[in-house]
């Protein structure tokens, strides 16, 4: 409502940095450090403590980091990595199949609508019904696919009653096929946000030239709108990459709890009031996300592009 | 308002743009809303989790005393993270005995004054010594008589003998065991060993609270033969190992469909017939038969994993919220709401007020185990069971006489839930 909103208007008399310009930018600073830099301070303050049973003990200790990779350096007796590692194994595999299958499905759809839907009327009807998953709260759109996949669901009841299969097929549900599913269903729309609007801003005659100059059909989306959308691609790979990171709620609900994620290690241990141990596991978390992040935006600069 | 600002910006002055942010961060310092004053009426914050937070009873209660009560439902686990780390965020807690062990030594619970507890001395004797029908029951784990008196109000330790000072006065306790699917698993089930049993392969839960989950798996350990434990509810390290290694096992082989952390789950599970085994726990076993579909409370020979949650008092509670929550607490035991919790399959606190507010044929069917002499209905009105039904375990003697263990925290709980993880992440 008031001036923070809007903190980049070109003031009319200098454009420099101005006290005004500063007392602009104070607001979101202050908004800024109160609620990420201080509480992010606090986290990595936090996991160089000690604890007990039921308090923090201030200190300075690489405990929790020794706890997080505990017995990381060599198998155990029974040739199982430990489980941190074996957490972001499996967390990588989902961010992998995850993001592949957004990316494919989400610049399908984006390429359908900037492409081939020629009136701008439709093409907001069939934007905004992209949107239709976020209508419902989250865990409701997860709890769907139960009455869906179960052993007793509608997809194996139609299975068995047409003598495809003999018995239910198990993996429908609580299964990484479950668990990669509901990403799929949830995150899509955040590739296809940034992709369309890249698309959109494509100059038509790039894509005219093209053909002109003889490029098959492939050839102008390989070499000119592929390339063109790189920033929009980038964009939502991000999206997907750090909620599919961070995410517990669904690899817990899809996964019938059985599938370890980042996330259900830090609730667990902020439910035990194992604080410190779990800042450390946040920092961890948020160290590899944050270099994630760093990768990607090297090969896009989004500062420049938007 | 961007265009507000615009004009404003462009008709120039500084000083008008600098003087609208001072009035801006003028109205953001004085709090943009004016407090909202609350009435006189006299609320109380209840913390505790929602399996216990009806609204009838709150309804009841204010009805009666012109006293609101505000529920804050969050899982067992944020009951005892709220109290260590918000102790002024509630006025009246309901907790789990087994909690104790991590929320007394912070000293934010005020000992109860049972000299202000009108049907104090009638509490049942499975809390104050541990004794069911002049019997003593298990005590393995974090049993209630060892953690209920405190020495004195403003204490951090467990009085060893009885005193006039309560850490938690009890509201509903029962004992817990596996539930199952009758009409699909078509035989009798005696034993905790079960669970494990690879008959049930992939069509087996256990729930996914650490603490509650590894007496689960010790009661089933135990009845396999693998290893009887000196003390379940205090395992040692290798103890730990050896429970967790038998769980990962079990999973490797594909033994369990699903975990489950809230009472819904569960119910969903075994209602869908994902599940026809697993842990569960009463109301939830209720929630399915009130579906209509068939669900059993499955007594076992090994005895029951008991529980037992009471309210308590932050430290810094005073003046007129203090004497409303001692008035609840006074409510509560006074029979009414015994009686509505007795119905849904919990056990009271104070039975002889809890019976006088009862029906003698609820009484015969919930308490002594007899046939029911006619429809049992759960206080909203669902058939529970029908005429001639007897209730799962029998009698409140046969069932609380039978616990052979409680919900603990352990002395290696760090350790527990560290190999907990593995578990889940195997």
């Amino acid at each position: 409502m008031s001036a923070p909103s809007t903190p980049s208007l070109p003031a009319a008399s200098a454009p420099g940095r101005t006290l005004a310009a500063w007392w602009q930018a104070l607001p979101l600073t202050t908004v800024f450090a109160l609620f990420f830099l201080v509480p992010l301070t606090l986290v990595l303050m936090v996991s160089f403590w000690d604890y007990n049973q039921y308090e923090m003990l201030p200190g300075f200790t690489f405990k929790n980091y020794l706890a997080v990779f505990d017995g990381c350096l060599s198998r155990n007796e029974s040739g199982d990595l430990c489980v941190t590692l074996k957490t972001y194994l499996s967390t990588f595999k989902f961010c992998l199949l995850v993001w592949a299958l957004t990316l494919v499905i989400g610049f399908t759809v984006s390429y359908f609508l900037a492409f081939h839907v020629q009136s701008s009327g439709v093409q907001v009807v069939l934007f905004v019904l992209c949107t239709i998953p976020f209508w419902t709260s989250n865990v409701i759109r997860m709890i769907a696919w139960v009455p869906l996949l179960g052993r007793n669901g509608l997809v194996n009841d139609f299975l068995v009653s047409y003598g495809m299969v003999d018995q239910p097929i198990e993996w429908l549900l609580f299964s990484n096929f479950s668990v990669v599913l509901a990403f799929v269903h949830l995150f899509t729309t955040f590739m296809i946000v940034p992709i369309f609007n890249s698309m959109m801003r494509i100059d038509r005659s790039l894509i005219e030239a093209a053909s002109d100059s003889g490029a098959s059909a492939w050839q102008t989306l390989w070499n000119v709108i592929i390339p063109l959308c790189r920033t929009g691609i980038i964009i939502g790979s991000i999206f997907v990459i750090t909620i599919v990171m961070g995410d517990f709620v669904t690899i817990g609900v899809m996964g019938g709890q059985q599938i370890a994620s980042v996330g259900k290690i830090i609730q667990v241990q902020t439910s035990y009031l194992q604080f410190p141990l779990a800042a450390a596991n946040a920092v961890v978390l948020l160290a590899i996300v944050l270099m994630i992040i760093w990768a990607l935006t090297r090969m896009v600069d989004i500062r420049k592009e938007l | 308002m961007a265009d507000d600002l615009k004009d404003t910006l462009s008709k120039a002055a500084p000083m008008q743009r600098r003087s609208l942010l001072k009035g801006t961060a003028g109205i953001l310092a004085a709090g943009v809303f004016p407090a909202v004053h609350s009435a006189d009426q006299l609320v109380l914050r209840y913390l505790g989790t929602a399996t216990n937070q009806d609204k009838d009873i709150a309804d009841k209660f204010e009805k009666d005393t012109g006293i609101k009560i505000q529920y804050v439902a969050v899982t067992t686990d944020d009951v005892t993270k709220r109290a260590v780390t918000a102790p002024n965020s509630f006025d009246l807690i309901d907790t789990e005995y087994f909690s104790l062990k991590n929320i007394v030594p912070t000293g934010n619970l005020k000992g109860i004054d049972t000299k202000r507890i009108k049907n104090a001395d009638k509490i049942t004797s499975l809390f104050t010594t541990g004794m069911v029908a002049g019997k003593a029951v298990g005590d393995q784990g974090t049993a209630p008589k060892k953690t209920i008196f405190l020495e004195g109000e403003k204490s951090k330790v467990f009085a060893k003998s009885p005193t006039q000072y309560m850490s938690l006065i009890p509201t509903t306790y029962n004992a817990d065991t596996l539930g199952i699917r009758p009409d699909l698993i078509k035989r009798p089930i005696s034993s905790w060993a079960e669970l494990l049993n690879p008959e049930f392969k992939g069509k087996a839960a256990i729930l996914n609270i650490p603490s509650i989950g590894i007496m689960d798996a010790a009661m089933v350990v135990e009845a396999m033969g693998i290893y009887k434990y000196p003390d379940k509810g205090n395992m040692t390290k290798k103890e730990i190992d050896l429970t967790i290694k038998t769980l990962i096992e079990a999973k490797k082989q594909g033994q369990f469909r699903s975990l489950w952390k809230d009472f819904n789950e569960s119910v969903n599970l075994m209602a869908s017939g994902e599940v026809v085994i697993q842990s569960m726990w009463s109301p939830a076993v209720t929630a399915v038969r009130t579906k209509g579909i068939a669900c059993t409370f499955q007594p076992l020979k090994e005895g029951y994993r008991a529980w037992a949650s009471g309210f308590g008092l932050p430290a810094t509670l005073s003046g007129k919220k203090l004497d409303g929550a001692y008035e609840f607490i006074n409510w509560f035991l006074d029979g009414w709401a015994g009686a509505y919790l007795n119905r849904q399959g919990y056990y009271s606190a104070v039975l002889e007020t809890a019976k006088s507010k009862m029906e003698a044929y609820e009484w015969a069917y919930w308490m002594e185990g007899k046939p029911a002499a006619q429809d049992i209905k759960s206080p909203h009105g669902d058939l529970l069971a029908k005429k001639g039904e007897v209730r799962d375990g029998g009698s409140y003697e046969q069932r609380m006489g039978g616990i052979a263990c409680w919900n603990a925290v352990m002395d290696e709980n760090a350790y527990m839930v560290q190999k907990w993880n593995e578990f889940v992440a195997a």
